[in-house]
C-alpha cells in the first residue's frame, strides 16, 4: 500500500503549479475569460509544451500513456489554478478515441496540442441520463446522416472535432442503439451557439442538420456505443473529482488565510470558535473528498464494470457533498468579500458548484450507487 | 499510488483470520454480532485467549512483549477482529496506562505491571474525569497529599468505564493546589481494593451499567505508585492522549454493521417492497456507505504514513469525528429500519438471560438501546467539539 505520488507525477504537478502561479494568474485569467474566444491559444501552447496534451495519449500515438492517477495530478492543478482552457473536454474526447479505436491520426494531433476536442453528449430532455438521446444517426450509403441538437457541450465552440452520441436504433432511453461519431466541428450542417458558463468556462448548444459523415467517423460498432459512453463519462468524473479536490484545497487555503488576517473586534476572525469549527469541518470534508478522488483514480480503469460504476458514483456523490459544504462555508467565512466577483474564492466556489452539475449531480450518483448489485449484498 | 495490500499483508490476514476462526468462542461471537451486552467473564475470556496467543499488545515494542506488527498489520488485525465480531479490547491497561509506564515509569513499575497487563491479570480503569472536569480536564480537584510513605487521596472521579469490574485505576490527582492548573497534577496508580474507595453505578439512558462514580475518602496510596515525577502528571496525560489512538474510526465494525443494516432493511418492507429499495431510505444508506468508503481510505492514508509506529497525530481527531458520525448514523438507521419494533425493550434478553426477546424479533430488540448508547461516542474521548479545537490549533494553526 502506497499513497505517494511518483517522482514523475510530482514533477508534472510542480511544473503546472509554477505555470499557473506565474503565467496564469487571476488577473491574466480574467483577461482570457473576457476575450472573444474565452480561451487562450498561448496557454494551450504552454500546456502542450509541458506535455499535458500528450500525457493521456498512448505511446504509439506520440503520447505518454498516462494513467488516471497521472491525470489526477494534472487535474488537481487545473482545479487549483482555475484553468479555463478546453483541457478537460479534450482529454475526455481523447479517451473516447482511445476506447473507440480507429482514430490514431487524431490522437497524434491531440498529443501535439494541434487540435482540441469536445464531447457532445447532453440533450435538453436528458438531464444527467446520457443514454437519453434523440439526435438521430441514419445510415446513408457508406456513411451516416446526423440530425438533432446537443446542449451544454463543454468547450463545444472551441473544439476542432466533436464526439457526438446519436441514436441509430431503439427508443429514446434505450442503452442499445447508441452510436458514437467523430465529427469535424466545421462539417456542413453543424451550427454552434457558443456561450459563457457562470464558472467562466465556455459551452455551446450544437445543431446537426443533415450532417453527413463517412463510415470511418463511427467509433466502435454501430448501435453499441453505450458501454464506451458510460466508461468514458466515468473517466471524466474521475478527472472532475481530482479537479474539485484541487479547487477545494485552494479555497480552504484562501479561507484559512483570510481567517488569520482579517480583524474584527480587535482580533483575527480565526479566534472565534464558531468560525474555527466550520473551518475544521471544511478541512475534514476536503480530506474525505481527497480519499474518494484517490480511490476513483485507482478504480476507474477497472475491468469490473459494476465495481467501476459503484466507485465512480460514490466518489462523485461524496465529493459533491464536500464541494457544496466547502464552497458555501468559504463564501460565508469571507463575509461580504466572499460574495463579490473580485476574489479567486468566489471563482473556486462557482467552479465547484458547476462541477457538481456536470456528468451527474450528487442525487443522480447516489441513485446510481444504489442501483449497483453490491448495494443489495448483505453478507 | 497503490491501494492494494502486498502478498505478505494477505498472508498475514489469512493467519490472523484463521486464528480468530479457531479461537473465538461462538457464544461470545453471537453476543457481539447481535448487539447483546458482554459480562466481565465474557470480556476476560477473550482477553485470556489473546494473552495465551501473545497478541494482547499489538502496539508495544517487542522487548516488552508486543507483537512487533507494522501499522498496516495492526490495521488488518483490527479489521479481522471487527469482521468476525470479537469482544472489544479493553483499552485502559494495554493501550493507555502501559505506554505511560513504559515511557515514564521506573524499573520496578515496569517489571510489576507490564507482565500483568500482558496477561490480563488486572482489569484497569481510568480515573480522569470529575464532576466539574469534563472536557476541561486540567481543572480536576481530586487531591493527593503526601503523608510519609503514602499519598492520602480525597475526591471523586466520574464516568469511570467498567470500574465495577476493575482491579486497578490510574488517576490524575492534584498534588500542588497552589500551582497553575496544569502544573500541580500527578499520575497515580491505585488498587481498587484500597479502603476508602467506593464505586457507585451511573445507569445510562439505555439502562446499561457501563460507567460509574468513584469516591476516594482518605485512600492511602504508597508513594511507589507514583508514575514519573510529582506534579508532572499533565505531561504524561497529554502523552497518553496523543498515543495509541489507532482504530479510533472503527471502520471494520462499521463495515460489519452496514451489512447488518442492509440485511434488516431487506427483510423489512415498505409499500410491499424491501425497505432497502425505498429511494428515500436507500439514499440514506448509500450516503452512509459512501462515507465509510471514504473513511476507510482516509484511515489507510493515515496508517500507511505512520512511520513512527506511535499511531496518528492530530489527524486522529479527523478519524474520531468522522468515525463517530458514521457509528451514530449506523445506529440511527438500524433503529429506523425496524420501525415500531424499536419500542419494545427487553433488558433480560440483552443481558443474555434468555435466548429470545419478548417480541421474538431478536434483530430488532437491541437496536434502540444501541442507538441511545452510541450517543456517547461524540462525547467521550474528547468530545467532537474538542476534536475540532485540536484540528483548529494543531492542523489549521488558528
Amino acid at each position: 500500500m502506497d499513497f505517494n505520488f511518483t517522482q514523475e507525477q510530482q514533477q508534472f504537478s510542480d511544473a503546472l503549479r509554477r505555470w499557473t502561479e506565474k503565467d496564469y494568474s487571476f488577473d491574466q485569467r480574467k483577461k482570457i475569460v473576457h476575450s472573444a474566444s474565452g480561451v487562450s491559444a498561448e496557454a494551450w501552447a504552454t500546456l502542450a509544451e509541458l506535455g499535458m496534451t500528450a500525457l493521456p495519449v498512448p505511446e504509439e500515438q506520440g503520447g505518454f500513456n498516462g494513467s488516471a492517477v497521472d491525470m489526477m495530478v494534472v487535474m488537481h492543478e487545473i482545479g487549483r489554478g482555475l484553468v479555463v482552457e478546453p483541457y478537460f473536454a479534450t482529454v475526455l474526447g481523447a479517451e473516447f478515441l482511445k476506447q473507440g479505436g480507429g482514430h490514431d491520426g487524431l490522437l497524434e494531433q491531440v498529443a501535439g496540442g494541434e487540435i482540441r476536442l469536445a464531447c457532445a453528449l447532453g440533450e435538453k430532455q436528458a438531464r444527467h441520463d446520457l443514454f437519453d438521446i434523440t439526435v438521430t444517426a441514419k445510415a446513408d450509403g457508406e456513411g451516416y446522416v446526423l440530425n438533432g441538437t446537443k446542449t451544454v457541450v463543454i468547450h463545444g465552440g472551441q473544439a476542432d472535432y466533436l464526439i457526438v452520441s446519436a441514436r441509430s436504433s431503439g427508443a429514446q432511453r434505450d442503452t442499445d442503439g447508441i452510436s458514437l461519431f467523430v465529427v469535424p466541428a466545421d462539417a456542413a450542417g453543424v451550427t454552434r451557439r457558443d456561450y459563457r458558463t457562470i464558472d467562466c468556462q465556455r459551452a455551446a448548444d450544437i445543431d446537426f442538420v443533415n450532417v453527413k459523415v463517412p463510415a470511418s467517423a463511427l467509433l466502435s460498432k454501430v448501435g453499441q456505443g453505450w458501454n464506451i459512453l458510460d466508461a468514458v463519462s466515468d473517466y471524466g468524473i474521475a478527472l472532475l473529482c481530482a479537479e474539485a479536490v484541487g479547487a477545494m484545497e485552494a479555497l480552504n487555503g484562501a479561507t484559512l488565510e483570510y481567517l488569520k488576517t482579517r480583524q474584527q473586534f480587535g482580533v483575527p476572525l480565526g479566534k472565534f470558535q464558531a468560525l474555527q469549527h466550520r473551518m475544521a469541518e471544511m478541512y475534514m470534508q476536503m480530506e474525505q473528498a481527497r480519499s474518494m478522488a484517490t480511490l476513483v483514480a485507482v478504480k476507474v480503469a477497472s475491468t469490473d464494470v459494476a465495481e467501476r460504476r459503484r466507485t465512480v458514483s460514490a466518489a462523485k456523490a461524496r465529493i459533491g457533498q464536500a464541494m457544496k459544504y466547502v464552497g458555501q462555508q468559504a463564501i460565508q467565512l469571507h463575509g461580504g468579500m466572499g460574495v463579490t466577483d473580485e476574489l479567486p474564492a468566489a471563482h473556486h466556489f462557482k467552479r465547484l458548484t458547476m462541477i457538481e452539475a456536470t456528468l451527474g449531480d450528487t442525487d443522480h450518483h447516489l441513485a446510481r450507487f444504489t442501483a449497483q448489485p453490491d448495494f443489495r449484498k448483505t453478507a | 499510488m497503490d491501494l492494494n495490500y502486498t502478498a505478505e499483508d494477505f498472508a498475514f490476514r489469512d493467519t490472523v483470520r484463521a486464528f480468530i476462526d479457531a479461537n473465538l468462542p461462538k457464544d461470545l461471537q453471537h453476543k457481539v454480532l447481535n448487539h447483546k451486552r458482554l459480562s466481565k467473564e465474557d470480556v476476560t475470556r477473550w482477553h485470556k485467549i489473546l494473552a495465551k496467543q501473545g497478541w494482547m499488545a499489538t502496539g508495544w515494542p517487542v522487548e516488552y512483549g508486543g507483537t512487533g506488527w507494522t501499522p498496516v498489520q495492526r490495521h488488518i488485525w483490527e479489521e479481522e477482529c471487527a469482521r468476525a465480531g470479537t469482544p472489544f479490547l479493553l483499552p485502559f491497561g494495554v493501550m493507555m496506562v502501559a505506554p505511560v509506564i513504559m515511557a515514564f515509569g521506573n524499573e520496578a513499575q515496569k517489571r510489576h505491571y507490564l507482565p500483568r497487563i500482558l496477561n490480563f491479570d488486572d482489569w484497569w480503569c481510568q480515573g480522569y474525569s470529575e464532576p466539574g472536569s469534563g472536557s476541561d480536564l486540567a481543572s480536576l480537584k481530586t487531591r493527593a497529599e503526601r503523608d510519609g510513605d503514602h499519598y492520602i487521596v480525597n475526591g471523586q472521579k466520574t464516568w469511570t468505564t467498567l470500574a465495577q469490574h476493575a482491579d486497578m485505576i490510574f488517576c490524575l490527582v492534584r498534588t500542588d493546589p497552589t500551582a497553575r492548573k496544569q502544573e500541580g497534577i500527578s499520575f497515580l496508580l491505585i488498587d481498587m481494593k484500597t479502603p476508602g474507595i467506593t464505586v457507585r453505578p451511573i445507569i445510562m439512558l439505555d439502562e446499561d451499567h457501563e460507567v460509574n462514580e468513584v469516591f476516594f475518602d482518605n485512600v492511602k496510596v504508597p508513594v511507589q505508585n507514583l508514575v514519573g515525577e510529582e506534579n508532572k502528571g499533565w505531561t504524561y496525560a497529554k502523552y497518553l492522549l496523543g498515543h495509541e489512538r489507532t482504530n479510533i474510526a472503527a471502520v471494520g465494525r462499521a463495515k460489519r454493521e452496514l451489512l447488518f443494516l442492509k440485511r434488516v432493511a431487506m427483510e423489512q418492507h415498505k409499500n410491499g417492497k424491501p425497505l432497502l429499495e425505498d429511494p428515500l431510505f436507500a439514499g440514506k444508506v448509500a450516503s452512509l456507505e459512501i462515507e465509510i468508503m471514504a473513511l476507510e481510505i482516509t484511515v489507510l492514508r493515515v496508517v500507511s504514513s505512520d512511520t513512527t509506529k506511535r499511531g496518528p497525530g492530530p489527524e486522529a481527531s479527523l478519524l474520531k469525528v468522522k468515525g463517530t458520525e458514521v457509528q451514530q448514523t449506523l445506529t440511527e438507521l438500524m433503529m429506523e429500519a425496524v420501525g415500531p419494533y424499536a419500542l419494545p425493550f427487553d433488558d433480560a434478553y440483552l443481558q443474555g438471560e434468555h435466548e429470545h426477546s419478548v417480541t421474538g424479533d431478536d434483530d430488532a430488540a437491541p437496536l434502540a438501546a444501541h442507538y441511545f448508547n452510541f450517543r456517547k461516542t461524540s462525547i467521550y474521548g474528547g468530545s467532537n467539539e474538542i476534536q475540532k479545537n485540536i484540528i483548529t490549533q494543531m492542523i489549521l494553526g488558528l
